[in-house]
């Protein structure tokens, strides 16, 4: 018996569409699971790393943060969170939110950093206030870095909301803990195959998003290198030597 | 340099010889050999459970065979059943610390239920050749519904088919694998005609998270295993099984033919000292005082006066 074809026959089994645990049910709150948590890891990372990459502070304590929180073991955390909340939703929320936080913090301040100083000092000397720079001239340049940030972090979100069965009748992770424990690998392998799926139609969908966000007349590259810098690489996450002509 | 390598060479020439008469001398004297009594002269090989009430059970085992002058070898905390069983019936392991009911049914997926004795028996029967369970313990730590006190309070709850009583909707959590198991929510519907609202997944085997959904009401109905401390501690009950849904799960040693009268003698003693409330009392020890297997078990073989 291969299984293999053993869990493609699963995903097809008519069986498996009807009902609470109907694939197309689990594939749906997976997916609804990862936009919430990507939107709730958003609203605090983008502002933050905003406020990083357009004030030039901070930034060690954040890489050192978010490093941190990288390092943090999400079914550690998620039970940790499930016995002070109990268990439900809410657990998974908070430690997978925990999770894609570093990924798009970090694409929104590199996004901003790697910004030749030059375009900022030139919004900045036509008149442009703080915010129009940031609105006008950072965000949209910062934009590619950040969807890829924010790209990164769908794929760790999409493959480990797999956990939030551990505690909540939720997702296409109860086809995996189910298949498990009742030795059931084809069921296992078909709900791992979807989980699959999912994440790369999502990365099919980003790509083209960062295909088409790169502003017109960038192409992709942030051309050029700032006066007083030694850095080369256009897009990098190397830290960049401060330009005394920026005003901070 | 020639000379300083040949004297090296001749340093190390003289430790390596050294070496090898010592140990050589050593070999004269098998430390297999001197035990005396006739029992020590092979290893008794104890395995247990990935499961800390198993592992204290495996180290009781293991000071009582020693202290009877057998030399034992700990292979503890290997896996779960499916890990462990193919050891045992290989010959590798040679005592390990089983559950009747379960390990019957691991055995033999047909297997009816019935009283203590009765599982016991049909396991003596199913065990492959080569192996034998010696006594049974009257402790057992075995699957149960769980429901906290007030709640059997409010409904008068005693045993599990007074769950028809309940008039608000029942939550059951346990493992995914519950939902499907034969004494699991359709077993309750169809046998008693309980009413199953719904399912949640708590995939911590009756541990802490269950404890707390249970405390918290957001579950009603939960499988914990009797034997956990838990239970008395956050004011919980297992509801009375006078039907045997749940195969009785008294703890036994298996044992390989490695093992002979004398030390199946010092194993019978254990069994007959570990009644239900000391295996609780032990858990709850390792739980919630935190003590190591080995303290636990020196602790109690002393005050039994099993050692």
């Amino acid at each position: 018996m291969n299984l293999f074809a053993d869990a493609v026959n699963w995903i097809l089994e008519p069986a498996n569409y009807v009902g609470s645990n109907a694939i197309p049910l689990r594939l749906a709150q997976h997916l609804v699971f990862t936009l919430v948590t990507l939107v709730m890891a958003s609203a605090i990372a983008i502002p933050l790393g905003y406020l990083i990459g357009h004030t030039g502070r901070g930034r060690g304590l954040a890489v050192t943060t978010s490093g941190g929180l990288r390092a943090i073991p999400t079914l550690g955390l998620l039970t940790l969170v499930a016995l002070w909340v109990g268990i439900g939703v809410v657990a998974p929320y908070v430690a997978l939110t925990v999770l894609a936080i570093p990924p798009i913090l970090a694409g929104a301040y590199t996004g901003f950093e790697a910004i030749d100083r030059r375009t900022v000092d030139a919004a900045r000397a036509v008149g442009m206030s703080e915010l129009q720079i940031v609105q006008k001239v950072e965000v949209p340049l910062g934009l590619p870095l950040l969807i890829g940030g924010l790209r990164s972090a769908t794929l760790q979100v999409i493959a480990t909301a797999t956990l939030a069965a551990y505690v909540a009748d939720l997702g296409l992770g109860r086809y995996l803990f189910a298949g498990l424990k009742t030795r059931d690998y084809a069921e296992m392998l078909g709900g791992s195959m979807l989980v699959i799926l999912l994440a790369l139609a999502l990365e099919g969908i980003f790509a083209l998003i960062q295909r088409f966000v790169v502003p017109r007349g960038v192409s992709g590259r942030v051309g050029g290198r700032a006066p007083g810098t030694t850095d080369s690489t256009p897009v990098s996450h190397s830290l960049r030597t401060e330009d005394p002509t920026v005003a901070r | 340099m020639f000379t300083i390598t040949r004297g090296r060479l001749a340093l190390v020439s003289a430790v390596a010889v050294g070496a090898v008469v010592a140990l050589a001398g050593c070999a004269s004297g098998d430390p297999l050999d001197e035990g005396g009594s006739s029992a020590g002269s092979e290893t008794l090989v104890i395995g247990s459970q990935d499961y800390y009430s198993n592992e204290i059970i495996a180290e009781i085992y293991a000071q009582a065979l020693e202290d009877g002058g057998f030399t034992v070898d700990r292979q503890f905390r290997i896996g779960q059943r499916e890990a462990y069983l193919p050891e045992i019936e290989s010959g590798a392991l040679d005592v390990f610390p089983e559950y009747t009911g379960s390990l019957l049914q691991a055995l033999d997926a047909d297997a009816p239920g019935g009283t203590a004795d009765e599982v016991y028996t049909a396991l003596e029967a199913a065990l492959p050749a080569g192996l034998t369970v010696l006594d049974r313990a009257d402790a057992s730590d075995q699957n149960s519904w769980t429901v906290t006190q007030a709640f059997a309070d409010t409904y008068g709850l005693t045993d599990i088919a007074s769950l028809t009583k309940v008039t608000e909707p029942i939550t059951v959590g346990g493992n995914s694998e519950l939902e499907t198991r034969p004494y699991g929510p359709t077993a309750l519907k169809e046998k008693y005609g309980i009413e199953i609202a719904g399912f949640t997944p708590v995939e911590d085997s009756g541990g802490p998270l269950t404890v707390k959904a249970l405390v918290d009401k957001k579950i009603q109905l939960a499988n914990v295993y009797t034997a956990d401390p838990n239970i008395a501690s956050n004011d919980l009950i297992a509801l009375d099984d006078p039907d045997g849904l749940f195969l009785p799960d008294n703890v036994v040693p298996v044992v390989s033919d490695k093992v002979d009268d004398s030390a199946a003698e010092i194993l019978n003693a254990v069994s007959a000292a570990l009644d239900a409330d000391t295996l609780v009392a032990l858990n709850a020890l390792s739980v919630n005082d935190q003590a190591a297997a080995d303290t636990i078990a020196t602790d109690w073989l002393t005050e039994q006066g099993l050692i």
